[in-house]
C-alpha cells in the first residue's frame, strides 16, 4: 500500500487550490481526477471572472486553470488523471482505480493522513416530451464541445434556463459561431446576472421569461421545439405556443452537488435547497463530521468557481495545519483572509442567500465530531 | 420591463442607480458610461482606472460610482469589466454624430472605416455606423473594444453592433 | 460540413490539423490527435451515437463528461465505450451501437 499525507478527490478549482495550499505548506499531496485532463470545469470558462481584483478577478477561468496547474507543479503536487476514487475506508484508506499510460486500469490502495473531497457538481436535467432526442444536451456539454474541443454541437440553439450558466454558455455559443435562437426561462425573472443577460440581448437573442419547452420534435435529431408561456402556477397557457426551429437544445437548469464519496464514508449530510441538494456538514475549516476528512467546492453546495477556489484553499490550509506544517497562528492568518474573501463573494442580492445557507450549515455542525 | 425581466437596462433604472452622466459632462468630451446596477461581487473596474474615477470600495458588491470630472474617457475600463457593462460615449465628436465604444468579443472583428449596423441594448438595428477604431492590445486580454460613429440623437441607445 | 471552430476571438485560430484517420460506420473521417471520439463525430455533424435497447430510440451527446453514457458506441468491436472521454487513435473503427451492442455485428469482435 502506498502512503500519501493528503489525498484529494477532484482536480477542479477546489481540489487544485487545496492541493496548492497544502503542498505550499510542505505536505505531500496527491490529487486524483477521473477526467483526461486536470482543471475540472475551469478550462471551459473562457470568460473573465468576477470577484475581487486583488484575487484574480478579471482573469479568464481557463487562464486561472493554467496558472493553478503551474503552481501545483511548482509545489510538487502529484496528479493522477483518468483515475477514480472508488473507495474510502475507515482509517483513511483510499481505493483508486488508476488509469495507466497504456489505457489499462489498476487498483491502488493508499493510506492517507488527510482526505479532501472536492468532487464538484453535476448538471440537472429537465424532462419534456422528446427530451432524449440527440441534439438536446446539458449546457455544460455544449460548453465543453465549443471551448475545449473547438467543435460546434450544431448551428441553431435554444437555451433553457437563465442562470449564469445559461446566460454565459449562450454567449459563448455565439462566440463559437452558433446562432442562439432564444433563451427560455420558466421563472418570471432572469436567474443570473443582468450584465450577462444584457450581453446576449445586445447580440439579438430574445429572452422568454415565464416560458418553458413543452415538446421537442425530430427524427434522430431535434429539429424544432414548442415553447409556451406559463401562468403563475407554472402551467402552460393554451394558445401561447410558439415553434422554434433548432438543431440543438441546451439545458441549464442548475447543478447538484456530487456526494457519492461523501455518502460512501458516512459523513453527516444536510439538505440545502440553495446549494442544490444534499451536502456534507462541515465546520469553518471545511472539515466534515469525520475528523481528517475535508470537503470543498461545489460538493459542499453549488456556487461558483471563485468560491470553490477559496473553499479549497481553506481545506488545504486546515489539512496542512492538522499535519503540523503550519502553526495555529500561521493557519489562522491565512484562514481569516480566505474567509474575508468568501464573505465578500457571498454578499449582495445574488450572494447573500448563499451566505445565509452556508451559515446554516456551519451552525448545524455537531459539537462532537466522530 | 426591467433588467431582471428581459436583460435590458432601462433609463429609469440607470437614473435610480445614479448611473447617468450629466449633460454638462457630455459637453466636455468622451466619458465612461457604466451600466452596472446589480450588487454583484466584482471590482476590477476600480483598479482599472488610472485616474481613480471609478469607486467601489468595500464590500466589493457595492455599485461602481463614476466621478465624471476625473474620467478622461480613455476607455481602458471597457475591456477590464468582466460583465462587459462599461461603454464610452463621446457626444462632442461632430455636430451630428457621437462616438460609442463598446466591448466586442466576436470574430470576425470589424475593420476601421467599415460600415456596420449599430444596435440598441435589445439588439435592434438602429442605424448604419462607420467603424472609427478597433482596439485589441494585449492588455485588454482578448476583449476588443470597437468605436463607431452614430447619429448623435441615438447616443444614449446604441450600445453595440450586429454580429456578422 | 465542418463544425470545427476555425477562428475564435478568445481562443485564437485553430492550429491543430486533423491527421488521425478513423472509420465511422464504414466511412473514413479525419480526427485531431488527442481529441475525444465524440468531438471528431461532431466535427462531421454526426449526432446519433446509439439506439436504446427496447424502444430503439436514438441517443447522442448529453453530458459530455463521461457520466451519462448516452454517447456510448462500439469502438474496435468493444461496445459501451463512452466516446466523449475516449481519445481517438489511428485506425479506430467506430460503430453506432444498437441496443447493448452485442447484436448486429456490434460486440461480435469483442
Amino acid at each position: 500500500m502506498l502512503n500519501r499525507e493528503v489525498v484529494i478527490a477532484g482536480a477542479g478549482p477546489a481540489g487544485l487550490a487545496a492541493a496548492i495550499e497544502a503542498a505550499k505548506a510542505g505536505a505531500q499531496v496527491l490529487v486524483v481526477d477521473l477526467n483526461i485532463k486536470p482543471g475540472g470545469q475551469l478550462f471551459k470558462q473562457i470568460h473573465k471572472f468576477f470577484g475581487s481584483s486583488a484575487h484574480r478577478s478579471g482573469i479568464r477561468g481557463m487562464d486561472i486553470g493554467t496558472q493553478m496547474l503551474a503552481e501545483a507543479e511548482k509545489y510538487g503536487v502529484e496528479i493522477w488523471i483518468n483515475s477514480a476514487v472508488i473507495g474510502l475506508y475507515s482509517d483513511k484508506i483510499v481505493s483508486i482505480e488508476r488509469g495507466l499510460e497504456n489505457g489499462e486500469k489498476e487498483l491502488v490502495n493508499i493510506q492517507a493522513k488527510k482526505v479532501i473531497l472536492a468532487t464538484g457538481a453535476s448538471e440537472n436535467v429537465v424532462r419534456f416530451k422528446g427530451w432524449t432526442l440527440p441534439g438536446i444536451m446539458g449546457a455544460g456539454a455544449a460548453q465543453t464541445m465549443i471551448n475545449v474541443n473547438r467543435v460546434k454541437p450544431g448551428k441553431k440553439v435554444v437555451m433553457l434556463g437563465s442562470g449564469n450558466v445559461g446566460l454565459i454558455v449562450s454567449y459563448q455559443l455565439m462566440q463559437a459561431g452558433c446562432d442562439v435562437v432564444a433563451l427560455v426561462e420558466a421563472a418570471p425573472k432572469i436567474g443570473g446576472y443582468g450584465v450577462h443577460a444584457s450581453k446576449i440581448r445586445r447580440a439579438g437573442v430574445p429572452i422568454y421569461t415565464s416560458h418553458t419547452i413543452i415538446e421537442a420534435r425530430g427524427t434522430d435529431r431535434v429539429s424544432e421545439v414548442t415553447i409556451a408561456e406559463l401562468d403563475s402556477k407554472w402551467q402552460p397557457i393554451p394558445g401561447t405556443e410558439k415553434v422554434l426551429e433548432c438543431d440543438v437544445v441546451t439545458l441549464a437548469a442548475g447543478l447538484k452537488p456530487i456526494s457519492d464519496l461523501v455518502r460512501l464514508h458516512d459523513l453527516d449530510l444536510t439538505f440545502n435547497a440553495v446549494f442544490g441538494g444534499w451536502v456534507p456538514k462541515h465546520n469553518r475549516d471545511m472539515e466534515s463530521t469525520q475528523s481528517g476528512i475535508y470537503v470543498a467546492g461545489d460538493t459542499t453546495g453549488v456556487e461558483e468557481a471563485n468560491t470553490a477556489l477559496e473553499e479549497g484553499r481553506l481545506s488545504g490550509v486546515a489539512a496542512a495545519e492538522a499535519l503540523g506544517y503550519l502553526t495555529a497562528e500561521q493557519a489562522k492568518e491565512l484562514k481569516d483572509d480566505i474567509w474575508e474573501r468568501l464573505d465578500g463573494l457571498r454578499m449582495g442580492p445574488f450572494g447573500e442567500k448563499r451566505m445565509f445557507a452556508k451559515n446554516d450549515i456551519l451552525a448545524d455542525f455537531p459539537a462532537c465530531v466522530k | 420591463m426591467a433588467l431582471d425581466q428581459n436583460g435590458v437596462i432601462t433609463r429609469e433604472e440607470l437614473i435610480n442607480f445614479k448611473q447617468i452622466v450629466s449633460d454638462e459632462r457630455y459637453k466636455k468630451g468622451p466619458v465612461a458610461v457604466i451600466e452596472c446596477i446589480q450588487e454583484i461581487p466584482c471590482n476590477p473596474c476600480e483598479a482599472a482606472c488610472a485616474q481613480g474615477a471609478i469607486k467601489i470600495g468595500m464590500p466589493i458588491t457595492e455599485l461602481p460610482i463614476l466621478d465624471e470630472d476625473l474620467c478622461t474617457g480613455c476607455s481602458i475600463c471597457i475591456a477590464k469589466c468582466p460583465g462587459l457593462a462599461i461603454f464610452m460615449v463621446d457626444k462632442t465628436y461632430s455636430d451630428t454624430q457621437a462616438l460609442i465604444s463598446f466591448p466586442y468579443e466576436y470574430t470576425p472583428l470589424p475593420e476601421k472605416d467599415e460600415i456596420v449596423s449599430a444596435v440598441s441594448r435589445e439588439g435592434v438595428v438602429m442605424s448604419e455606423a462607420k467603424v472609427i477604431k478597433v482596439m485589441n492590445p494585449k492588455s485588454f486580454d482578448r476583449t476588443p473594444v470597437v468605436t463607431i460613429a452614430v447619429p448623435k440623437e441615438m447616443a444614449d441607445d446604441i450600445r453595440s453592433m450586429k454580429r456578422k | 460540413m465542418c463544425m470545427r471552430i476555425k477562428d475564435h476571438v478568445i481562443m485564437g485560430s485553430d492550429t491543430a490539423t486533423a491527421t488521425v484517420k478513423i472509420t465511422v460506420d464504414g466511412k473514413t473521417i479525419m480526427a485531431i490527435e488527442g481529441e475525444p471520439i465524440l468531438a471528431a463525430l461532431l466535427s462531421e455533424n454526426i449526432m446519433v451515437n446509439r439506439y436504446t435497447v427496447k424502444l430503439k430510440e436514438p441517443r447522442g451527446l448529453f453530458c459530455g463528461i463521461g457520466q451519462c453514457t448516452d454517447c456510448a458506441m462500439i469502438v474496435n468491436g468493444k461496445p459501451n465505450v463512452r466516446t466523449c472521454i475516449t481519445p481517438v487513435e489511428e485506425g479506430m473503427i467506430i460503430q453506432t451501437q444498437h441496443g447493448n451492442g452485442m447484436e448486429e455485428g456490434g460486440g461480435t469482435h469483442a
